[in-house]
């Protein structure tokens, strides 16, 4: 079975996604909730494709024989540019001063769309930071609410350290402990949890600016070419 | 009646053995979570820190699960609440009727802030998206209990009530007095039901013969996304598995959306048998009504229909006797969020989530409640199906349009003489209904709540039914008198605050055009901001994961279209 993905023949098997099947073909769709380790999230919807005239999203959606489905194209990229606008605008992302800069999927995905100015006035929340625990430091501004951090400790590590609390624009990452602080909860700097954020929402301490920004990851291969590399795992929707 | 005074007021010690009752009473399952939830913050008018820690050691929840699931619905509470809530619906019939004067009026003679309870525990005032009363608005809730047709007068003999700790039993009975307002009735509404009329022609003519008469009857879902009704069911019943879920989808949120209200108050033992009809028909044992809880007051009606019903072995083990006939109905309650009314979303909040909705496929009628095979029908489709299984396919379609089959409940509300409950027949023209509830000056109509089509005076000869006008149940008449742009605004207000929050486009984009549509309504939104709303709309619409983003602009979009000259001489141009 197969599918045509602007232009190129990608084949797949039943129960693949278009993104599990993108992903194996070596086939860039841009993303932020997703990672093939995970149950597919489909939030961020960055990952928007036209599947035979229909807009739905790469991560989530099973994989059609012989449809015909569009990513790399200015109608949809213009889509996504407004999506990645509107992350920029709800947070606080200041990409000069992050030590994530150059390796944050945020940031790489606005230049793959060609977001390179704000298109939004900012809702500037009010700052919030968790310092509390000694190796890894929360910034929930920076927080695109993908999840990646609540199903890594969930469903690897065991711990439910994190989860989304409220609705709407209250939405926020809360931390499972008494004092609802990181440095009191189960989360340690070896989870899994602690190296999944695509942002600079969670950060290490302890070491900073290690590598130079101008030769980090997404400095160096453009975002579409960087995961056509990254190893490809079994899909976490797969085992169902 | 639950009586303000009767509620204990919180003390430490008495919240560990509640909690344990509860949790023993649920069988210490996770999934009813929520339920636990309703209970405790009716005891306590709030959740307290150690029910929260009680309910996580019990239930093997982590504790910031139970906060975030407080914090996503409305109704309940981390902070302590007065002895007296009020929530004033504040939907635009509501604002269009008086209620932001009343409002201050009884914030001003209590003393207290909107939100916020008064220092001395007795009362908090606030309010919540419409609660289904628009046919006799203002309307509160007081401790859950509808109060309609408010007025100063009233007003002030709340106050002193509240002031006096006079138990919400003890207040007058008229102030309570919720009519049914039947203006129009046709096909469903001309006759009592005969219970267990439905069922004996089940068990004559079998499943098949009933699927045939709705499909005949071409009955279409009547929450809003139109299924045909004998196609969802005879998939349910098709697909293998060893378990399968009736659901009631009474969570009835719609601004400007009654007929579900009236139905279960006056026509229960329809809609009730309609639903145990599915049962039988799919080889499911158990329906649940998803109740809102701004119709918390309906639940003790529908318990003792229940039960009366189970006398009468129209419910429970072996229904008119048949073996193997076994069906029954439970009642839950939800908690205040207009996105449960989506049915994934309204699955995840009877399994004791947040209502986010699910990606989809897989369909509830493969994998819903519980991951099993689930019909999820609103309030007015069973009662339809009902009607349809004593009466036949063709008597139904006797009425209406080719696509569009037979009458339909509209809850009509706003600028006109006549509010209430009218039974039309699909394909009346809008100026025809304008014309049979008394409206004059019309300045436009909000057919199907903000999520639907906003009709200007110019196009009044435009038909209600699926080939022209989708008409859900809410039908908001605003007279020449009104304030177009205000209404947009309240709608983009509203889609804002009941955005699930999951997605981007629609947790960004709806508080984005609430945002904008302010700016214009103010006068100082330029061509640019202009510009940009359409661009916002469409991302929205085509990105968002459910239905309430992709049609949460529609009320902006729509007036831009219809009527452009409302935005020329607000904002700059050029």
């Amino acid at each position: 079975m197969s599918f045509i993905l602007d232009g190129k023949n990608i084949p797949f098997k039943e129960g693949d996604t278009i993104m599990d099947a993108a992903l194996n073909a070596d086939t860039y769709i841009p993303h932020l909730c997703h990672d093939p380790e995970f149950v597919p999230h489909g939030s961020c919807r960055v990952c928007l494709v036209s599947c035979n005239g229909r807009y739905v999203s790469a991560c989530t959606q099973p994989a059609v024989d012989g449809s015909e489905v569009e990513s790399n194209t200015e109608a949809v990229n213009s889509i996504r540019r407004e999506l990645v606008a509107m992350l920029f605008a709800e947070g606080v992302h200041i990409c000069p001063a992050c030590e994530k800069s150059g390796s944050c999927k945020l940031q790489a995905v606005a230049y793959y769309v060609g977001l390179l100015t704000p298109r939004y006035e900012h809702f500037n929340p009010p700052g919030r930071l968790d310092a509390s625990h000694p190796d890894m430091i929360i910034d929930f501004n920076r927080c695109i609410l993908c999840e990646l951090c609540v199903r890594a400790s969930r469903d690897m590590d065991g711990k439910r350290v994190f989860s989304i609390s409220g609705r709407g624009s209250e939405a926020s990452l809360v931390i499972n402990s008494e004092s609802g602080k990181l440095g009191d909860s189960l989360f340690d700097v070896s989870d899994r949890a602690a190296d999944i954020c695509p942002v600079g929402a969670l950060l290490p301490k302890h070491k900073g600016y290690e590598v130079p920004i101008g030769q980090r990851r997404y400095d160096i291969t453009a975002i579409d070419g960087a995961a056509a590399r990254e190893p490809v795992k079994k899909s976490g929707k797969s085992d169902d | 009646m639950h009586s303000a005074t009767n509620m204990p007021r919180f003390d430490t010690e008495h919240v560990i053995p509640f909690v344990d009752s509860l949790v023993l009473s649920a069988n210490k399952r996770a999934d009813r979570l929520l339920q636990l939830l309703v209970e405790i913050q009716t005891q306590y008018s709030f959740v307290p820190d150690q029910a929260i820690l009680r309910l996580a050691e019990q239930l093997a929840i982590p504790s910031s699960e139970i906060r975030g699931i407080i914090e996503f619905y409305s109704f309940l509470h981390l902070v302590e609440q007065g002895d007296f809530q009020i929530h004033f619906s504040d939907s635009v019939i509501d604002r269009m009727s008086g209620s932001k004067v009343l409002i201050q009026q009884l914030c001003d003679r209590l003393g207290v802030s909107p939100g916020e309870p008064r220092a001395d525990g007795r009362v908090t005032v606030s309010t919540v998206s419409c609660i289904g009363m628009a046919d006799q608005a203002p309307a509160a809730l007081v401790n859950g209990y509808p109060l309609t047709k408010l007025d100063s007068k009233r007003i002030k003999a709340m106050a002193q009530l509240i002031e006096s700790s006079t138990p919400v039993d003890e207040w007058p009975a008229d102030f309570f007095l919720v009519s049914n307002n039947i203006r129009r009735r046709d096909l469903l509404l001309a006759a009592p039901f005969q219970e267990g009329s439905a069922l004996s022609h089940l068990f004559k003519t079998g499943t098949d013969g009933i699927l045939d008469k709705l499909s005949r009857s071409g009955l279409r879902g009547r929450g809003g996304a139109g299924f045909k009704t004998a196609a969802k069911w005879q998939m349910c019943r098709d697909i293998d598995a060893d378990e399968r879920y009736v659901i009631c989808n009474a969570d009835e949120g719609e601004p400007g959306s009654f007929k579900d209200r009236f139905l279960l108050e006056t026509c229960a033992d329809d809609v009730i048998e309609g639903i145990t009809l599915c049962g039988l028909i799919t080889g499911a044992n158990k329906g649940i009504i998803y109740l809102r809880v701004e119709y918390r007051y309906l639940k003790q009606h529908l318990e003792e229909r229940l039960a009366r019903r189970r006398d009468k072995a129209l419910l429970g083990e072996g229904i008119l006797d048949q073996d193997g006939a076994d069906f029954d109905i439970e009642i839950r309650l939800g908690a205040g969020a207009y996105i449960c009314g989506e049915e994934s979303a309204l699955i995840e909040s009877l399994e004791g989530k947040r209502g986010i909705p699910r990606n989809r496929p897989p369909y509830p009628v493969t994998s819903g409640y519980m991951g099993k095979p689930s019909v999820v029908n609103n309030v007015a489709t069973f009662f339809v199906a009902a009607w349809v299984a004593t009466k036949g396919g063709n008597w139904f379609a006797s009425k209406g349009t080719a696509e569009s089959i037979g009458t339909k409940l509209f809850s009509i509300s706003g600028d006109c003489r006549y509010p209430g409950i009218y039974e039309f027949p699909f394909g009346l023209t809008i100026s025809k209904v304008l014309d049979e509830c008394g409206a004059s000056e019309t300045q436009a109509v909000q057919v199907t709540g903000p999520a639907g089509n906003l009709v200007l005076s110019d196009s009044l000869e435009r038909k209600l039914c699926y080939e022209d006008l989708p008409a859900g149940g809410s039908f908001m008449i605003f007279n020449k008198s009104r304030d177009l742009l205000g209404i947009v605004k309240t709608f983009s207000d509203f889609f804002a605050h009941e955005s699930c929050g999951f997605c981007t486009p629609c947790r960004v984009g709806t508080s984005l055009i609430s945002d904008l549509v302010t700016r214009v309504h103010s006068g100082h939104a330029t061509q640019q901001e202009l510009d940009q709303i359409q661009i916002i709309a469409e991302v929205m619409n085509t990105s968002s994961r459910c239905g309430l983003g992709r049609t949460a602009s529609r009320p902006i979009m729509q007036a831009l279209q219809q009527a452009p000259e409302l935005f020329t001489h607000r904002g700059e141009t050029g």
